[in-house]
């Protein structure tokens, strides 16, 4: 009897504790919480941690201060990379934002098949990268390009164009293919903005005398300008973030021309094994995605 | 301000008709109301105004110009939608500067025009609000601001008040008629609501399953409507129907409704002649029912015993719902009335006011005036 009322006591406690949204709160945020410790947090640190030591894979160095920050602005091939990435984050973005647009703007006129065809259209986006970019690296091969095929047989080129291989032509690339699969992000993003705009707003400003560019500038522009800017920050921030399609594609070359923060830390920290070094390049990123990030909440959080 | 026409005006979507065989006139400065229940229509027949829709058949006329090829701003309309539709991103007073900038109009002239057309609404103090910081009515009266200063010829209006609360509806009522009179303009204006049909429009259009049933005055077409679906739709509390048979007895027409016996009035009877000893359809309104202790003295003598199932005081008046033989009826009585539920009550009628309808569809109404 004893044993009874302490476990029917401790089921009352526990369900006041579940009734309580304080503690319910913090009950079902604990696995997720945990989570982000183990796989964000924890290695976040170590890497902060590894940046500050003389570590290589193996061996756990000593501590060195800012030494390898230090080291990296001297390090040419460390600013060749810091531009890269600028150039790779920040260039395509108006061209994913502008043909997501346009994208969306087709997509969003009702036809037949428009939702097989949106589903179609968002395939760049779901196939995973490492096996798109295979298909890609294909497709700019220097000897079986298909581009270089057609082209050359159209008598256009007498020589198969060296995609991959010409400074130029290789950062040109892996811009492309970076646009090509983040397209249907701004896409699908804008188009549910799209659809969250009125039909009375266009039939309003077609009696008030707007013709479809007032329109698209009045009424289309500005209902959409706030999902346009949080898909632009978020896709500026992955893109920073990459690895997967340079690594595939150039591995950073030819000749460093399009390392990336991301590949250029593999590099030297696990194929160079020069761990420490390579956290620090990698967290070099980090103030400018906190920016972004930051900008980001802020202009979630406005309203 | 301009005449709208109307001209056989068909509107399909897919295989369903709309709109079908649509002609009416709208007469330079009128305020026309079309009425109905929803899908009738009407909204599709504005649009097509408008030049949001565009008609299968037919020709649409606005002042002297044939307007079918013409899109919405070449039209000189101006529209007020249900949802007002207020453009979010931009204040009150561009929202209402909006066409008249795309229209190229000195800054001056906008400056005045969207002053002026705050005054008359009353929202002088709102010019630098966003829609969102507006109440419903606020953001209505923009919306009709919207409209007003661009001085159309032709204002349309689709269900402009049925977001508003009761109150606020009753008001805004008041004020359009106002309005309509202040600017003299044409006004097309939808609604489902039959109290607005009533109280606002100079001729009101009743439609019903893409057909106009009837055109008229609010009060022609209360008094005198075509048919049995006319006859219910206007008016409130809603007319009574009871089926019932017409009888020639002694020489004397009568009305049979099994429960009870009615003589037709002399002075309508000759209408009624044809139908003798055929059905029909009987209609009272309620506020021709009275109960018989308050009933003008020449009234008393037509009455029916019915049993009081619901009592609704309004004050003013008394709404009954009564039950005579298997016919269900609602009466509008004194305030006077002493009546609790299950009671019989005794009930005068005005026949003078009665109708007969036609039992088949489309239950015309027998003309006896």
């Amino acid at each position: 009897m004893g044993s009874e009322t302490v476990k029917s006591r401790g089921g009352r406690s526990l369900r006041r504790l579940l009734d309580r949204e304080s503690s319910l709160g913090i009950i079902l945020m604990l696995p997720g919480a945990l989570l982000l410790i183990i796989f964000m947090a924890y290695p976040f640190f170590l890497g902060i941690w590894l940046s500050l030591t003389d570590s290589v894979i193996g061996e756990m160095g000593d501590f060195i201060g800012f030494r390898n920050y230090t080291d990296l602005l001297g390090d040419s091939i460390f600013h060749q990379t810091a531009r890269n990435t600028l150039i790779y984050a920040l260039v395509t973005v108006p061209f994913k934002a502008m043909l997501g647009l346009g994208l969306a703007m087709v997509l969003s006129n009702r036809m037949r098949f428009s939702n097989p065809i949106r589903a179609a259209v968002m395939m760049p986006w779901i196939v995973p990268t490492a096996l798109s970019t295979l298909g890609w690296f294909m497709i700019l091969d220097p000897v079986f390009s298909p581009i270089s095929w057609l082209l050359r047989s159209l008598g256009v080129i007498k020589q198969n164009i060296n995609f991959l291989g010409d400074p130029i032509l290789a950062i040109s690339s892996v811009c492309l293919v970076n646009i090509w699969r983040g397209i249907p992000f701004f896409g699908i993003t804008i188009l549910a903005g799209l659809q969250a705009v009125p039909q009375e707003l266009h039939e309003a400003a077609a009696i008030d005398g707007a013709n479809a560019w007032h329109r698209f500038i009045h009424i289309t522009i500005p209902t959409i300008r706030g999902v346009v800017l949080i898909a632009a920050l978020l896709s500026i921030i992955w893109t920073f973030a990459d690895f997967q399609l340079i690594y595939i594609l150039t591995k950073g070359g030819p000749a460093n021309t399009t390392h990336i923060f991301g590949t250029y830390a593999y590099q030297i920290g696990l194929s160079a094994t020069d761990i420490g070094q390579g956290a620090a390049i990698a967290l070099y990123m980090f103030p400018i995605l906190a920016v972004f990030a930051i900008l980001l909440l802020m202009y979630l959080r406005r309203d | 301000m301009a005449k709208v026409v109307l001209e056989n005006i068909s509107k399909m979507f897919g295989k369903v008709a709309a709109v079908k065989n649509c002609d009416l006139t709208v007469e330079d400065k009128e305020f026309v109301i079309l009425v109905g229940p929803s899908g009738c229509g009407k909204s599709t027949a504005l649009r097509m105004v408008a030049g949001l829709e565009e008609p299968t058949t037919g020709t649409i006329y606005i002042g002297d110009r044939a307007v079918n090829d013409l899109p919405p701003k070449d039209r000189d309309i101006a529209m007020v939608f249900q949802e007002y539709a207020l453009y979010p991103h931009m204040s009150v007073y561009k929202n209402m500067a909006f066409a008249l900038k795309l229209r190229k109009f000195p800054k001056e002239e906008i400056d005045q025009r969207v002053r002026e057309a705050s005054d008359i609404l009353g929202i002088q103090d709102l010019l630098d609000r966003k829609p969102k910081q507006l109440s419903g009515g606020q953001r209505q009266r923009v919306a009709v601001g919207r409209a007003i200063v661009r001085k159309p010829a032709v204002f349309l209006f689709d269900e402009p008040l049925s977001n508003l609360d009761a109150k606020l509806r009753v008001q805004m009522r008041a004020e359009l008629s106002k309005l309509h009179d202040r600017l003299q303009t044409t006004i097309i204006y939808v609604t489902h609501d039959q109290v607005e049909a009533m109280t606002m429009g100079t001729k009101i259009v009743v439609m019903k399953d893409a057909l106009i049933q009837q055109i008229g005055t609010p009060l022609g077409v209360y008094n005198f409507p075509v048919n049995l679906f006319v006859a219910g739709f206007i008016g409130s509390p809603v007319m009574n129907f009871i089926p019932c048979r017409v009888l020639s007895k002694d020489g004397r027409l009568m009305i049979d409704a099994e429960a009870f016996q009615l003589p037709i009035p002399e002075k309508k009877a000759p209408y009624y002649q044809a139908l003798a000893g055929s059905e029909a359809f009987f209609g009272i309104r309620p506020n021709d029912i009275y109960d018989r202790l308050f009933a003008p003295e020449h009234l008393k003598e037509n009455a029916i015993r019915a049993v009081v199932d619901v009592i609704e005081p309004l004050g003013s008046e008394i709404h009954l719902n009564v039950t005579a033989g298997k016919h269900n009826l609602v009466a509008m009585v004194d305030t006077q009335t002493n009546v609790r539920m299950h009671q019989e009550i005794e009930l005068a009628i005005d026949l003078n006011k009665m109708h007969l309808f036609e039992k088949n569809p489309p239950n015309l109404r027998i003309a006896a005036e």
